[in-house]
């Protein structure tokens, strides 16, 4: 991304006009957020953060349910576990790259990995 | 001295303008002063830097020219084309945060993204119109979102709370990935400064040390801009592109 922005000569901007054109008409959704260009603290930090708001997210919804079914401890320990499974879900989707798609499918990663192989087949082509 | 300074002492709101309105306390701080000085040092670089609009840009201009292709970009890699009347918002939020987190790295100021209250309102901002957006676009298919084609019905009562929960849980991740960079970075920075004059003539490590963590935390200041963008341009093409 940065990279892009360095000055350059004007094969260089032919080319990086071209691209720019490809880029308009191409519509490309559901790009992954590169791991790579950070470092290991980052991602370790991410996968914590995405571990416990899910789990206070979980157990904030059974202690309020609790509190107004008068079910306690029932749901919380049950809203404690989803929640927890809710993190591992979202830490592995960070993990693979799925971005944050809650919800992803099959389906739309297929799409995405053909969208992804598009683009790769693009400039070899021309 | 030192005794005095905690280590926490930086995050402290103080009032500088007390404004009661019934029982809503809505002072002016100093956590709003620095959200108005960010404000406007953005109009400023903005539209001073843009005003000559030279075809040839100067260095000012290339640098406010240099914040919107990067937003820009961002945008269109992640949400696509469709995501170009979301620009405004986006960048506005990637500059208010960026700028904040800038101004913070000036000493004596203050970090108004150091602070929960601040980032999980943006979080909440972003959440809360990111969910009408879908259902603007999508009415009541926008709930298939919480149940995966391709899983069989069985599993459905534990998928989809499980799913639910997982999409609460953004702005919380959202604003505490922010907030905690940001309070875990000049507290560390200022745990650092105390050692320089607690050591005397070896003070010169840890003033090295803190002049090198200065350098990591404008990496991290502008890195935690870049997150909170591109999660929300993320949490955007989710409620465009619904499977």
């Amino acid at each position: 991304m940065i990279e892009r922005n360095k000055p350059d000569s004007i094969k260089d901007l032919d080319d990086r006009l071209r691209r720019l054109r490809e880029r308009k008409d191409g519509n490309k959704p559901a790009a992954k957020w590169d791991d790579d260009t950070r470092g290991a603290l980052g991602v370790a930090v991410r996968v914590g953060v995405e571990l416990v708001a899910a789990i206070g997210v979980g157990v904030g919804i059974g202690y309020l349910l609790d509190r107004w079914l008068d079910t306690t401890p029932w749901l919380l320990v049950v809203f404690f576990l989803l929640g927890a499974a809710a993190g591992m879900m979202n830490v592995y989707r960070v993990m693979s790259g799925m971005s944050q798609a809650v919800g992803y499918s099959a389906e739309r990663k297929g799409s995405a990995e053909n969208m992804r192989d598009d683009d790769d087949n693009a400039p070899r082509e021309t | 001295m030192a005794e005095k300074h905690s280590p926490l002492a930086q995050f402290e709101i103080k009032t500088l303008l007390p404004i009661h309105i019934g029982d809503a306390n809505i002072s002016f701080t100093n956590s709003s002063l620095f959200m108005v000085i960010a404000l406007v040092a953005i109009s400023v670089f903005l539209i001073m830097g843009m005003r000559k609009g030279q075809l040839v840009p100067g260095r000012w201009q290339s640098m406010a020219e240099l914040c919107y292709e990067f937003v820009a970009s961002v945008i269109r890699d992640t949400v696509g084309n469709e995501g170009r009347r979301y620009f405004p918002f986006v960048f506005t939020l990637f500059m208010f945060v960026l700028f904040g987190n800038m101004l913070g790295m000036i000493p004596y100021s203050f970090t108004f993204t150091s602070h929960i209250a601040v980032t999980f309102a943006m979080a909440m901002v972003v959440f809360i119109g990111v969910t009408v957006l879908g259902f603007v676009k999508h009415g009541f298919k926008f709930f298939g979102i919480f149940a995966p084609p391709g899983v069989p019905i069985a599993m459905w009562p534990l998928l989809i709370p499980i799913e639910i929960i997982s999409y609460l849980s953004r702005p919380i991740s959202l604003s505490v990935r922010l907030f905690a960079n940001m309070l875990a970075g000049h507290t560390l920075l200022k745990v650092f400064a105390g050692f320089v004059p607690a050591l005397g003539a070896l003070g010169v490590l840890p003033l090295a040390f803190v002049a090198a963590l200065s350098g990591l935390e404008m990496v991290i200041a502008f890195l935690q801009a870049y997150v909170f963008t591109i999660l929300t341009c993320l949490y955007i093409n989710d409620a465009l592109h619904l499977h």
